[in-house]
């Protein structure tokens, strides 16, 4: 379990904020600058908090007067909005950037498993800029996954995507998450996308929850 | 041109090859510091980084000859205690070409670095990647093109120092006579033939210098071109 309750001074507003999340997709919804991608930095540890505390499995992320532990050893999944697929390297080398070289061998047989899943095995050899949009997408899950973390973020997801392959990694993402067992938190400001994928869906405006159900 | 003397040929080479080693590690250290951090005195720092752009080299010579000089605060230091003096060698040549040709690594890479996008970079940190993976396999990666060209930039810079070396490691053939040296003693003492050819000689290797950075920066745009996301 997830346990977020954090406070930030931003330029324009204070985000101040408190969530639970089991293994469920959490939908965080709101207009373009509620603060939703700085939660997720915040949580993936690549901003701080002023102060709070975050708690993934008993394992402390953050909290006051402690040193927050660094993005490295948290063990979280990061899907970037526009993916962040390193340019200078294939996909299958994207895919197994953050492999552990000691653990090779575990990691093929979970990184095998994600890549038919995906149903991307015609593109490991191809770089990220031979690929398309949807095939993107993909190839961004499998590597946020392959270092198999206990908590998925994703900003944005689906949200460079045509309306047809959105539809469909919709499907894909629901199905991954019956999968993986594991909390999904997803950014989106679509209100469709996030009535059809969250379990629950928090409503953000100027970094406080609205109304929550 | 028969009995031809190639010393300043092969000491130009030696010099600037290795101050641009020197420059490029330097360089490339101080750019990714600097590049994406703020920090009190940060505009001083940087402007005493690209002073000897602006200032002229006599003057560069001149604060070289009081650091260096044997009564120089770290050349009396390296006399006294390793027996190594600068003034009036081709060490002395190799520190005006580094001074000289910073500034222009130093901007490069800091371009290049200002231009990654930091995305990249924390994408790999989220997948466990220590901060020194993170820098070379992402973030010199993706920079080397910027970083190419300031090499290239501070290679070409180092073969053409004049002024400053003049002072500080002077004339001495068959010691610190590089090739800009070369030709003006030869021009000095009346030997227009020599100055031509060693005139010729280093026409030629930077046209081809900033031929091939030209050719070689051109083919790598296109690289990722059509990438989208």
């Amino acid at each position: 379990m997830l346990d977020v309750n954090i406070n930030k001074q931003l330029p324009h507003f204070l985000l101040d904020i408190a969530f639970q999340v089991e293994d469920e997709i959490l939908v965080l919804f709101g207009p373009s600058g509620a603060g939703k991608t700085t939660i997720l930095n915040i949580i993936a540890g690549l901003e701080h908090p002023d102060t709070g505390h975050i708690l993934l499995n008993e394992r402390s992320f953050f909290q006051n007067g402690h040193k927050p532990l660094p993005t490295q050893k948290r063990n979280v999944g990061y899907l970037f909005q526009d993916y962040a697929l390193f340019p200078h390297m294939t996909v299958a080398h994207n895919i197994a950037y953050g492999v552990d070289k000691k653990a090779q061998a575990e990691a093929s047989l979970l990184i095998n498993q994600l890549v038919e899943v995906l149903g991307i095995p015609h593109l490991l050899p191809k770089y990220p800029h031979q690929i398309s949009g949807g095939e993107k997408q993909r190839v961004a899950l499998a590597r946020a996954l392959a270092t198999a973390p206990s908590l998925l973020l994703l900003d944005e997801p689906l949200s460079a995507l045509d309306r047809e392959t959105r539809l469909e990694c919709q499907k894909e993402l629901l199905r991954l998450h019956q999968i993986w067992k594991i909390p999904f938190i997803i950014v989106t400001h679509d209100l469709d996308e996030a009535k059809k994928l969250g379990d629950r869906i928090l409503f953000l405006e100027h970094g406080a929850v609205r109304t929550n159900r | 041109m028969n009995g031809t003397d190639y010393t300043p040929l092969l000491l130009s080479l030696k010099v600037a090859g290795i101050s641009t080693v020197i420059v490029f590690v330097l360089g490339v250290f101080f750019a990714h510091v600097f590049a994406r951090r703020t920090f009190f005195g940060k505009g001083v720092i940087e402007s005493l980084f690209l002073l000897p752009l602006v200032l002229p080299p006599t003057v560069v010579g001149f604060g070289l000859l009081i650091l260096f000089g044997k009564k120089g605060w770290i050349g009396s230091w390296l006399l006294n205690w390793f027996d190594i003096q600068i003034v009036f060698t081709w060490i002395g040549a190799v520190i005006a070409s580094i001074v000289v040709s910073f500034p222009l690594m130093y901007q490069s890479a800091v371009a290049a670095f200002e231009n990654l996008d930091t995305r990249l970079e924390n994408a790999a940190r989220t997948m466990g990647a220590s901060e020194w993976r993170v820098f070379w396999t992402i973030s010199f990666r993706l920079a080397w093109p910027g970083l190419l060209a300031g090499l290239v930039l501070s290679f070409a810079r180092g073969l053409g120092e004049f002024g400053a070396t003049l002072m500080l490691a002077g004339y001495i053939p068959g010691k610190t006579d590089t090739i800009p040296m070369a030709i003006y003693f030869a021009v000095e003492s009346g030997q227009m033939e020599k100055a031509t050819f060693w005139v010729v000689i280093i026409v030629a290797l930077g046209f081809s210098t900033i031929m091939w950075l030209n050719w070689w920066s051109r083919r790598n745009m296109r690289r990722y071109k059509n990438d989208v996301g």
